[in-house]
Order: C-alpha cells, then structure tokens, then sequence
C-alpha cells in the first residue's frame, strides 16, 4: 500500500496543474497582463501570492504562465513524437540507403548542442508561438527518432512482422497495426519524459529572452522579469522556479512508476 | 538411505501451485529421471533440490533435506556452501548459463578457485583432466576459448565438466540436451552417462523426452500438473506404463507409418540449382535442386547448420539466390518484394517459434482474419464466417476466437500459425521445424492436423526438420542436408529402408529409442 501513495500524489498535482491551465482565464482573480498594484507587493488577501515587477497579480501570471508553458511543451511534444516515432518506422522498415540516410542527418543534428541551435535559429526566425513549437519539436524528435527507431528494429525482426512482409503489407500496416502496438508502453513513458523536458527547454527559452514574449506569461520569463527581486530579499522568482521543478518533478516520478509498473515482474509472461 | 528427500513439496506462484505436493528421492549414486510436459513443474521441482524458488514463487509446504539437513531452513551462507559442495545444476541452455566475457577455463573452475579449494595450477590440471574425460576436442586449450567460440554440444559439456569441478553429490540436469539436435545430443548423453557412472554420483534427470530418459535413469517418475502420476524403475514404466499420460508418450515412439508413394506429377516449385549465403560469407546452401510437385510432402532433413533453414528463406524470397533460381509453375520467383499479389498468396510460411511469430497485441481473429481480407477483400461478415470455419478446420474451439496470443499455449498458438497461413488458401505450405519448439505429445497432435489438412486440401508441404522420424511419419520424398548440400534424396519409403549415405544412417541411427541398453549398445 506504501508505495501507490507517492505516485498517486504526484497523480494528483499533475491534474491539479492540467486543470488550473485549463482553467485559468476562469479561476485567475486578475488578467494576465492588468496591472493591478505597486511592484513587489507582499503576500495579501487582494494578492495571494503578491505581486511582480510592475505591480501584476502574481497569481494570476503564475495560473497564465503555467497554462502557456504547458500549451506550448504539450505541443512541441506532440510534434517530436510525430515526426520522431514517423522518420524512425520508415528507417526501421525499409531500412537499406533510407535508413542510413535518417540515421546521419539525426546524428549530424544531435551533434549541435541543442540550446545554441534553438539560440541561433529563433534569433533568425523570430520568436513567434508557431515557429517556437516548430523548433522545439524538430529538436526534440531526434532523441525520439533514436529511441523509436532502436524498438522498431527489434519488432522488425520478429518472426510476425516477417509473415506481414510475406503476404505484401505496405507501409502504415506495418507503423499502426505489427510496430506501434509493441512499443507503445515504452513511448508513453518517453513522452512523459519529453514532455518535462520541453518545459525546462522552453522555460530556459524564455529566461534568455527567446521564449514566449512579453507581456505574456510563461514561467521562464517570470523568472527572467522578477529576477533582481532575488537581490532585495523578496522571494516573487522563487514562485514560477517552483512551479517549474513541480511540473518537470511531478511528470518524472510519474513516468518512473508507470515504466517499474510496465517492466516489473508482473509484467513478465 | 537417501542423499535428496523431497517430502510434499508445494511451490505457488500467486494462487497458482506450480508444484502442488510432490514427494520424490534420490538415493546416492542413483539417477532419477523426472518426465513431464512443459508447465509440469519439473524445473521448478529441479531448481528446489538446490534450495531455490524463482521470484515470483515461493515454497508453501513440505520440505526439501539433503543429507540431513534441510535446504529450506539452511540460512544464505550455509545454503551457498551446500549449492559449492554438495549439488550442482546444468541448464537447459548452456549458450545463457556461460558469461560471454570470460574463458571457460575461468568460468569452469570459479567454484574451486573461490573455495580456495584448488591452487591456480591445479585448477588447470583439473580442467584438463575434466576436458578430456567429457571427450572435449584439445583439452588442454580447450579451456581458452570464449563460449562462442565452441559448439552448443561442447558447450554444454563444458557446463557439465562446471557441474563436476565442485565434485558434488547430486546434479540436477534441466534438459541438458532439449536445444541439440539429435547427433550432438549423443555426445553430451554420453558425457553425462560416463560423468555419473563410476564415482556414485546422484542425479535428477530432468527431460520432456522419455527415450533419453529411459538411457539414463535408474527410476523415472511422470509430473502432469505439478502432481506425481507415476513412479517406478526406468524398465517397468517403460515396458508397462500404468497412466494413460504414460502411455500416450510410450506410445508415441511406436508411430512409424511411412506414407504411400503414389507417381510423381511435374514439381509446382522447384529450386534449380540455388547457391546462397549471407553477406560476403561461405555459401550456406550450395547447388541445390528440388521439386514439389501438387499435394506431396516433400521433408528436408538435416543437423542445425545445414542450410534447410536458409534453402526456406530463398524460396520465400526472403534473401536473393547468389546463383540458380527458384521456380513457381514454370516462372522464376524475384524476391518477396517484387512477387505478384497471387504468387505471394500461393506460397505460405509456418515459422518455427510459434511465441514470436504472432503478433502479441492481435486477437486470432484479427491475425486469421487478415489475410483473408488482404488477398480476398471479403466484408467483415464473411472474413468472420471463414476465421471460424479456419479454426475448426485446425481443431481449435470457437471461444478462442478474442483471444490474445499470450493467453494461447504453444500448441494452441502453432495452430492460429496454421490458421492464418491456410488463410490465404495456398497451395504450397513451406514448414520451418514447426514442432521442435513444443512437447512431444503437442508435436504429435501437430503432426496429425497436418498430415490430415495436406491429404484434404491437397497442400504441398516443404517439411523442415532434423528429427528424421518426424519426415517418416508423413513425408512422401525425403531431402537430406548436410553442410548446404543434399547428400540423399529419394522417395521416404526408399531412403528410410535403405539410406544410401552413411550419413543418413547416422541421423537415423541417433534418434533415441525406448529399448532399455539402447545408448550402451550405441556407445560401445
């Protein structure tokens, strides 16, 4: 019994904190962007958890911030996956020159470090939501590409995907009926996995200027705006850091336990 | 006196009793051979003579003494010495059991040396000697190979000169020569036979095969279900089984109906002097040609290694012949990729593995229903209507139909293979040691709705097997292979009366027979 209370409490704040970004143009006392008091206001029963920089109801940036940290990371997921999980089944089915060819380019761009190409290429593009989302997703699906490729070969080489072979099948047979099926467990738990990375990725973004811009929230940011309230003793940065190590911590413990419960020996025939 | 008393031993995995109240012995210098099908507890029964449950398991009653102490109560250091000393284990599969970093020499003598029991030269001396005696090729730098370097019939006497370096009273053998092929399962027979005699060595012959059994056991006791069916000496149970269980497996070896040779129509399928290989390697299979002509049986028949395997894989278009081509109904057959949707359709693969080549989130409807939908394009109604017709047709009950794979045994699951290559209504069956992954008794029963589908639907069979008696029960020409060549070939009837090459006859001459003294004889 011990052990199922953890999880299940990470369970709970991660709803919690799905609901409040649902929610949070309904729930926040303020708007996201109103200003609404003096700067660095102290906690109060008008504003809970005080205010920022320019006198902004800090629970309300937070309920906005984390709404579009969410949105944004659950997207940029969305999209490595779908490009990851795609290039990899069509390198794991056809193998040969096509593999090669996927194989290399992932590795000549996981060879740049990750930050400095999104640093580079955002700075060229612009930091508009959709070309965020674009870039965060193409340099995320590398590290799926890598993992989905390595399971689909090992399911390809079953002697099941041989007899599909045999009768003809084409390719989405292959990818939604004999590989997607068999590694779908492992996915899920990389995409858990991912997915708090893409928020810590886009909330580095954001502190560095890149991210999601002002005046619109997002947790990176607030950290970057209520930065040198740190040097006057007022704790406001600490609020959206915390919410970050929530977020990223919670969805982790999560994964672990689904992946200890899918692989544990139970889980063995 | 007794070295190994089991006494109402029950070992349960969840609700499950794996071994549900079992009491055996051993006397010293005793063997006891210990027969039942898989998922009759006999290796969990093995494995608890050493005082070891595997996870997941866990003993609820009796108790397990060897000598006079009892296994289950010893605390970990005491059961660790007992487990250096006294027993030893030989796993089914020695190619898992070695670790593929170390030399064997390290590997076989780690017992000793940790027990500080031999010096490092005389740990070498011992190898040596221990080596030779199992007839291991250069004994002396026998020891300086890697596992892989070896044969899996070397390789597992290496496990059994392991077994012997701790110098113990009893060793459990797990089916120490289910994975050999017949040939190479003489040899390590014969190592265990001269390991046991002649310095009153106790032993637990775990094995599915009563023929080998019988060779070596002084007494045999019959597992089903976790329950003693029978136990008497080796001779009676073999001579007179009490239990029909022991009947059906006595009964077995008796089978050997050679099916009738009709005239020879023109082959459908035929390799015309076909060469491959993999790679830039030697040529696996080298200038063969074979015919199957409509509803025969044509068996190829050869050790592991022989190429039968790769020679199906050319003919499925699975790798390209390096020279010589494969002919369907007069045209040569390109790879699989460039096969019409009917040529493919007409030619069906059985796999040998039935747990791999079902596909574990498929119910049998959807994995029989495919490729009826595929190369027919029938509606869902009438997709429906033909899987179920397929699973009568293959002996499996209709409430099987929604099932998923891993709640289907191994024979259930070699039929659903059938099934679905029947599916696809062809008139040739290529069948790739279809049985060698199952029991005796399922093997059997295979055998049967096989024979029985080819004579009604007039199937060719290309029958893959090195267990030449399988060939003979209904094979009506016989291929045999030997290092990528066809050595005989001739009608079934001919080559198993009168086997023109010698190594036929050594095939034939090495399956096991239930006559008691047969291994002496074939030994001396």
């Amino acid at each position: 019994m011990r052990r199922a209370i953890f999880p299940l409490a990470c369970g709970a704040i991660v709803a919690m904190i799905a609901l409040a970004s649902l929610l949070a143009p309904w729930i926040a006392p303020y708007g996201e962007t109103a200003l609404v008091g003096d700067l660095w206001e102290g906690w109060s029963l008008a504003h809970p958890l005080g205010t920022d920089s320019i006198g902004r109801d800090l629970l309300s940036r937070l309920l906005f911030g984390t709404r579009n940290t969410v949105a944004v990371a659950l997207a940029a997921t969305l999209l490595s996956f779908t490009l990851g999980v795609i290039l990899a089944f069509t390198a794991a089915v056809f193998q040969g020159w096509i593999d090669q060819v996927l194989s290399r380019s992932v590795d000549i761009l996981m060879s740049i470090p990750t930050l400095i190409m999104a640093l580079v290429v955002l700075s060229v593009l612009g930091t508009s939501i959709p070309v965020l989302i674009a870039v965060m997703a193409v340099l995320d699906s590398t590290r799926v590409f890598r993992l989905a490729r390595a399971l689909a070969v090992d399911v390809m080489a079953l002697d099941f995907v041989e007899t599909a072979r045999l009768r003809g099948e084409g390719f989405w047979w292959f990818l939604r009926r004999e590989i997607l099926p068999n590694v779908t467990p492992t996915l899920l738990a990389e995409f858990g996995l991912r997915f708090s990375f893409a928020a810590l990725f886009l909330s580095s973004l954001s502190f560095l200027g890149l991210g999601i811009r002002p005046p619109y929230a997002d947790l990176g940011g607030m950290v970057k705006e209520n930065a040198n309230a740190i040097t006057f003793g007022v704790a406001v940065p600490l609020v959206p850091a915390a919410m970050i190590a929530l977020i990223t911590v919670t969805v982790n413990a999560l994964v672990d336990w689904h992946v200890r419960r899918a692989t544990g020996p139970t889980g063995h025939g | 006196m007794t070295l190994l008393d089991i006494r109402d031993l029950v070992i349960a995995a969840g609700d499950k009793r794996i071994v549900d109240g079992v009491s055996l012995t051993v006397a010293p210098g005793e063997v006891v051979g210990l027969i039942g099908e898989s998922g009759a507890g006999k290796s969990t029964l093995g494995l608890a003579a050493l005082g070891y449950v595997r996870p997941g398991c866990r003993r609820a009653g009796g108790v397990v003494r060897l000598g006079a102490r009892e296994v289950f109560a010893l605390p970990p250091g005491a059961l660790r010495e007992m487990r250096r000393s006294r027993v030893a284990y030989v796993a089914q599969s020695a190619a898992a059991a070695f670790n593929p970093a170390f030399r064997l020499a390290d590997q076989v003598m780690e017992v000793p040396r940790l027990t500080r029991r031999a010096t490092l030269s005389e740990g070498a001396a011992l190898a040596h000697e221990l080596f030779a005696r199992l007839e291991l090729p250069d004994p002396g730098n026998f020891g300086r190979c890697y596992p892989h370097q070896v044969s899996g019939g070397q390789l597992q006497r290496a496990m059994v000169a392991m077994a012997l370096a701790n110098a113990p009273e009893l060793i459990v053998f797990d089916e120490p020569t289910t994975a050999l092929d017949v040939t190479t399962q003489i040899e390590v027979l014969r190592a265990i036979r001269d390991a046991i005699r002649g310095r009153n060595l106790a032993a637990l012959y775990i094995s599915h095969d009563l023929a080998v059994v019988a060779q070596l056991a002084d007494r045999i006791v019959v597992l089903r279900d976790g329950r003693t069916v029978e136990e008497g000496p080796a001779r009676a149970i073999v001579a007179a089984p009490r239990t029909p269980y022991a009947q059906a497996l006595i009964g077995l070896r008796h089978a050997t109906d050679i099916a009738a040779v009709e005239a020879a129509a023109a082959p459908i399928l035929s390799t015309a002097a076909v060469t491959a290989g993999y790679g830039r390697g030697p040529a696996v299979v080298s200038d063969v040609s074979l015919g199957l002509a409509a509803g025969r049986v044509l068996a190829v028949v050869g050790q592991s290694g022989s190429g039968k395997s790769t020679l199906a894989r050319v003919i499925m278009g699975l790798m390209p012949a390096r020279e010589g081509a494969v002919r369907f109904h007069g045209a040569a057959l390109p790879l699989v990729g460039s096969r019409s949707h009917d040529q493919r359709r007409r030619i069906q693969l059985v796999h040998q593995s039935p747990d791999v080549a079902l596909n574990p989130r498929q119910s049998v409807r959807e994995t029989i229903g495919r490729p009826i939908r595929f190369f027919f394009g029938h509606d869902r109604a009438e997709v429906d209507r033909r899987v179920r017709e397929l699973l009568a047709a293959t002996e499996l009950p209709e409430s099987l139909i929604d099932r998923m794979p891993d709640r289907l045994s191994g024979g259930e699951k070699q039929r659903v293979c059938i099934a679905r290559a029947l599916a696809a209504e062809p008139e040739v069956l290529v069948c790739d040691e279809i049985t060698s992954a199952l029991d005796l008794l399922v093997e059997d029963a295979i055998i049967a709705l096989l024979k029985r589908l080819q004579a009604e639907r007039r199937l060719a069979i290309l029958f893959i097997t090195h267990n030449l008696w399988l060939a003979r029960r209904f094979a009506h020409e016989v291929a045999v292979m030997r290092a990528g060549n066809v050595v005989e070939h001739g009608p079934a009837g001919a080559v198993f009366a009168k086997p023109r090459e010698a190594y036929t006859r050594a095939l034939l001459a090495a399956v096991p027979t239930l006559e008691p003294g047969w291994l002496d004889r074939k030994l001396a």
